[in-house]
């Protein structure tokens, strides 16, 4: 487990957030500074990590989880180095969502929602990404995979194996 | 080629650049708007040229500009909803991915003319490459006077910033955005009071759509009446449409309100027709949220006239033969769909994405989507399918929010227009081949 502490250049940014906000409205840099958490701390939110951001916003751990709780993004188990998020809604379910998620499944021996042994890939089946014109799609970290076929979804997953690619993306985009 | 306001300079090379955007005409609308410093007038226009939210509801914007309470030493709020859930819609990620500063430039005109000193636009989390591309524009309209204190020498002050969600469709709804952006579960509020009196941090705030923030730019720029003169009766101006599913040419529309919905499926100009020949079976043309109308109704009213592209043909013959233009997500379904399956799929989504706050929609549609899969898998009765609209009907109008109206409405028009289907599921469910159970798979690790 990864020590649960923020860099100083981190907390730098934290700062400049919660500065957007009105004084004493600070809470609302609360989904922003999650998905940082997330992101240092190996893509999840453990118990730690959530009472970690509770005491730098000065309000109370459940406070945290219970909105951490509420939204899709933000996983409370631990998840794979990388995540790969297939998009199940309409129009990606009418352009065949189902066979890309039978067959990532298939390929990795994984359920949507589990984790290969090795730790490396996670399978999430999501709602509509708003890729409807480019079905079907699915997400890993920040990047958008449109158009699919069983092929490009082939190619992502040995590219990921060999590159090692992880679906932490949010705090070095956000330091820019 | 029809009349475009938003998206006429979107192949220029570059157009997501400060420069060349500027080039362009960008940024005109702003300095008019300073240099005549009367937001009053910004309204006026607003509300002459008709536009309509054009997030789903068509609200007219103009008049709820109007209602903003000005209450004197209170901030006001300006919030961009782009939280774009609905699904068969992606238009506002094209316009921000593609022309981002049309929307700062929409903006930052706009809360000038409500009298906001801090704006925000409530980006979805799944969004985030998006997000980088705004606050890369952001910036560059800071780096050139457009935003900070004293806007070119105007006296105005406006900052900008971009809020990310967390993944939750309901955070569409203008409240339960509000609660998203204050740091809180999107639970949404019970109304009144309205966002308008009460809206972020208690508060007088406005909530728009991305598209009707950028239609402030032409609107602004040529006047209310130039746009008005743009569509036709009630539904002014252009919308966006983003085409999906079963269409030789999937993509955003930018139309001329009026467009006949048969020209717009079948023309090259626009969808180019249904993919690998096969005929039309049905279309959700506003998102998933609108009732699905089948072939024949979707091209022609019951009355037999052509149906067109605007908030009122859609809506000729209200839900007993009509449906809603809405966001613009046009779903095309050819004749191999299956309308069961597919409303189970919607029926997931909406147990998915209810909050849980009001009984009816929290229970009603976890039982809908039961009972669909029930069905789906052959295992219904005649019964269920009269227990499914029965179920529906005691969820429309009982909850705080839409999402409720949003969740019954798929299944009363899927069995309204095509119980048979539902009853071929139930009597012969042996003759349905698509019936698959997901997965069979041994030797896995649990999450």
């Amino acid at each position: 487990m990864k020590n649960i502490e923020f860099s100083e250049e981190t907390l730098k940014t934290i700062r400049e957030i919660i500065n957007r906000y009105p004084e004493g409205k600070h809470k609302s840099a609360l989904i922003p500074i999650l998905h940082i958490a997330q992101s240092e701390f190996e893509g999840w939110l453990s118990p730690e990590a959530m009472s970690y951001v509770a005491e730098i916003l000065n309000i109370e751990p459940v406070e945290v989880f219970e909105v951490a709780s509420f939204y899709s993004m933000f996983n409370l188990k631990p998840v794979g180095k990388c995540v790969i998020e297939v998009c199940h809604t309409s129009s990606c379910w009418l352009m065949g969502a189902e066979d890309v998620i039978n067959h990532i499944g298939k390929r990795l021996g994984i359920k949507p929602g589990q984790t290969t042994s090795d730790g490396l890939f996670t399978l999430k089946t999501v709602e509509c990404l708003g890729s409807c014109g480019t079905a079907p799609m699915l997400m890993v970290g920040a990047d958008f995979y449109e158009n699919l076929t069983l092929e490009k979804v082939d190619t992502l997953i040995d590219a990921c194996k060999s590159s090692g690619k992880s679906s932490s993306y949010l705090v070095d985009k956000m330091l820019g | 080629m029809g009349k475009k306001l938003l998206l006429q300079n979107i192949d220029v090379p570059g157009i997501n650049t400060y420069e060349v955007y500027r080039k362009t005409g960008g940024y005109k609308s702003v300095e008019k708007v300073l240099e005549q410093k009367n937001p009053d007038a910004i309204v006026e226009e607003v509300k002459k040229s008709g536009l309509r939210g054009r997030g789903g509801a068509g609200f007219p914007t103009g008049m709820k500009w109007s209602f903003l309470a000005k209450p004197e030493g209170v901030a006001r709020y300006l919030v961009c909803n782009a939280d774009e859930s609905e699904p068969g819609t992606f238009k506002d990620r094209y316009l921000m991915e593609k022309i981002p500063h049309l929307l700062i430039e929409g903006m930052i005109t706009s809360s000038y003319a409500l009298g906001a000193n801090t704006s925000f636009i409530y980006i979805r989390g799944e969004y985030f490459y998006v997000l980088r591309i705004l606050e890369k524009a952001i910036k560059e309209a800071y780096e050139n006077g457009w935003l900070g204190k004293n806007i070119k020498g105007s006296g105005y002050n406006l900052d900008l910033y971009v809020q990310v969600g967390a993944g939750a469709y309901i955070c569409g709804e203008e409240t339960a955005l509000l609660e998203s952006l204050e740091g809180k579960r999107g639970n949404p509020r019970i109304k009144p009071p309205f966002p308008a009196v009460a809206g972020l941090y208690g508060c007088p705030t406005v909530v728009n759509n991305v598209e009707t923030i950028a239609a402030v730019v032409p609107i602004v720029n040529d006047g209310g009446d130039a746009y008005a003169a743009v569509g036709v009766e009630r539904s002014t101006g252009t919308k966006l449409i983003s085409a999906s599913g079963h269409i030789n040419k999937p993509g955003v529309y930018e139309i001329e309100m009026g467009v006949p919905v048969e020209e717009f499926i079948y023309s090259d100009e626009y969808c180019g027709g249904i993919k690998n020949g096969k005929k039309l079976k049905a279309v959700v043309a506003g998102g998933s949220s609108v009732p699905i109308l089948p072939a024949d109704l979707i091209l022609k009213t019951a009355a037999g006239n052509p149906r067109l592209m605007t908030y009122e043909s859609l809506a000729d013959g209200g839900f007993a033969t009509g449906t809603m233009l809405g966001s613009g997500g046009f779903i095309v379904m050819d004749e191999t769909t299956s309308i069961v399956k597919n409303l189970w799929n919607f029926s997931r989504f909406y147990h998915h994405e209810s909050c849980g706050q009001c009984s009816p929609c929290r229970e009603g549609t976890g039982w809908m989507e039961k009972i669909l899969h029930k069905i789906l898998h052959g295992h219904g009765t005649i019964k269920d399918i009269d227990l499914l609209w029965d179920i529906q009907s005691k969820i429309e109008g009982k909850t705080i929010c839409p999402l409720g109206d949003a969740a019954a409405w798929p299944v009363a028009s899927a069995i309204r227009h095509f119980r048979k289907e539902f009853e071929e599921y139930v009597n012969n469910p042996e003759s349905i081949q698509d019936v698959k159970h997901y997965f069979n798979v041994h030797n896995v690790a649990e999450a």
